[in-house]
């Protein structure tokens, strides 16, 4: 198979994901409404943490956005890895396995259309954000939060991918899901670092989704974007996702071995 | 008349133990009640622990003590939308129909379902205080604060149950319970469940001081942090006993109407 070849199969597979939505809209639901309502929802119940000390912004809202974009793309990324568990039930997968098709275009199909799909959450929630106030990013602030999201995007669909190839059934759509939902939650998701308690904070700084949230939030929270703010967690999402490719392709070499 | 009482009773006691281990057995339905409000409970102590700093915030150990209380009231709120969902599962695979057929009372098969859901939400109180006790909170009304708040939770638990089952009487689908998840979230995030309602943003904060949840979550909080006040214990009660009464009263109207429908 040629690069044009593998290219029209990679196509094929985001063209066939994106049916899934024009044909069943309701299936993108969950993936944007969970998110908006976590967002609006913790906004109105934490929002006077702005007052303590140590915030580096008055809106609880624009501190919060980046999070709730990251959590878009956890659930939306999460989502291709049980649709893939499904086509491995009903044995779709093993027909894609048999085709000519090298494994790493099938996986690129599956979490590139994942990376496209978490842009429909964030475009929600964007635009929920700033109807109600929250602080404009930036075009620059913007472009990067939202490359932030579809890098975000392929990680989950990477991580959902291995654990639906290993397990393939799915019933481990939990654990795809808990895994992301926590990545992103145990981060410096609701305070600052240095306002988080003492195991949230040894476990925000070093978990490499806080350096993802951080490069996202700079825009919203009024500071410049700055390559010292924004390349760790640029390279944070290369890693995770090179990390969840790794898991991935080897669990598929071993389902065909 | 007393031998069919005891007859049904047998009935919810059967029916209430097969939804405790049904539950015990499938994950997708033990973990929203146990490992989802416990994650969120460590995040949100550990990220938002700072708010005991902020003025006017109650007086309080720390901020895991005022936590708990809203751990257990979404426990309990989850408890009841995966009653609900188990209850619909079981209409969509035909099991409540052969149920319905017996010549057993249509109530004591919903009541069995619920009488799960109650002993469900007293294991989590338990589970609650037990974390919280392990991880350094304490409950300033001792042992008697700890057996209400397993009371109470209990019959949130039952209160909320009842309208999910009330719901899954009426729409005889698993999905569409399950679809009602992120309401539970919205109930919760407009309650004082995890932050003093004088301290969150309008609107959610007016909404917050009339919010039933909330005053469930007062009467859990109390005995918690600070011992029994009276007032706020019979507001709670007052609320379970509300919610309680218009979830059966559902259910008696879902069931009749079924009973009408011929199903």
């Amino acid at each position: 198979m040629n690069a044009r070849q593998s290219f029209e199969a990679i196509r094929a597979l985001m063209r066939r994901a994106i049916n899934e939505l024009t044909r069943v809209p309701g299936a993108a639901i969950p993936g944007v409404l969970a998110p908006t309502i976590f967002f609006l929802g913790l906004t109105s119940v934490f929002g006077s943490l702005t007052l303590l000390p140590g915030f580096d912004t008055t809106s609880y809202q624009s501190f919060l956005i980046p999070v709730t974009l990251m959590q878009g793309a956890a659930f939306t990324g999460a989502a291709t890895g049980v649709n893939l568990a499904r086509d491995i039930e009903h044995g779709w997968f093993d027909r894609l396995l048999a085709s000519p098709a090298p494994r790493p275009v099938l996986l690129a199909g599956l979490v590139l259309s994942a990376s496209f799909r978490a842009l429909i959450p964030a475009t929600f929630l964007l635009i929920v954000a700033f109807a109600i106030g929250v602080e404009w990013p930036g075009f620059g602030g913007l472009a990067l939060a939202l490359v932030i999201v579809m890098g975000m995007g392929i990680v989950a669909a990477t991580w959902g991918a291995s654990l639906a190839l290993r397990f393939k059934t799915q019933s481990a759509a939990p654990l795809m899901q808990a895994g992301m939902f926590l990545a992103v939650l145990l981060t410096t998701a609701y305070a600052p670092l240095e306002l988080l308690q003492g195991w949230l904070q040894d476990i925000a700084r070093l978990n490499p989704v806080t350096q993802v949230v951080e490069a996202a939030r700079q825009g919203f929270i009024g500071e410049d974007i700055t390559w010292a703010g924004t390349w760790p967690g640029l390279l944070a999402v290369a890693g995770l996702a090179a990390l969840f490719t790794f898991m991935a392709l080897r669990a598929m070499g071993k389902m065909t071995a | 008349m007393s031998g069919r009482l005891a007859a049904n009773a047998r009935v919810v006691a059967a029916l209430g133990a097969r939804s405790v281990r049904q539950t015990v057995r499938r994950p997708q339905l033990a973990a929203p009640l146990i490992i989802f409000p416990t994650l969120l409970l460590a995040i949100q102590t550990g990220g938002a622990g700072g708010a005991v700093d902020l003025p006017e915030f109650p007086d309080v150990n720390g901020f895991l003590d005022f936590m708990l209380a809203g751990a257990m009231v979404q426990s309990c709120l989850l408890a009841g939308n995966t009653g609900g969902i188990a209850l619909a599962l079981d209409i969509e695979m035909g099991f409540t129909d052969r149920l319905f057929a017996a010549p057993v009372s249509r109530y004591a098969v919903v009541l069995g379902r619920l009488a799960g859901t109650t002993v469900l939400g007293a294991f989590t109180a338990v589970w609650f205080i037990t974390i919280g006790l392990i991880f350094g909170a304490s409950i300033e009304e001792g042992l008697l604060g700890a057996l209400w708040i397993v009371v109470l939770v209990a019959s949130t638990a039952l209160a909320f149950g009842s309208i999910g089952a009330a719901i899954a009487l009426r729409t005889n689908s698993a999905s569409v319970v399950q679809g009602l998840f992120p309401l539970v979230f919205v109930v919760l995030f407009l309650s004082s469940a995890f932050f003093p309602a004088n301290l969150m943003l309008e609107p959610a904060a007016s909404v917050a001081e009339y919010n039933p949840l909330s005053f469930i979550v007062e009467g859990l909080r109390e005995p918690i942090i600070a011992g029994f006040d009276g007032g706020d214990e019979l507001l709670a009660v007052v609320s379970v006993l509300g919610v309680g009464a218009f979830g059966l009263w559902m259910c008696a109207l879902a069931l009749t109407g079924r009973v009408r429908r011929g199903v």
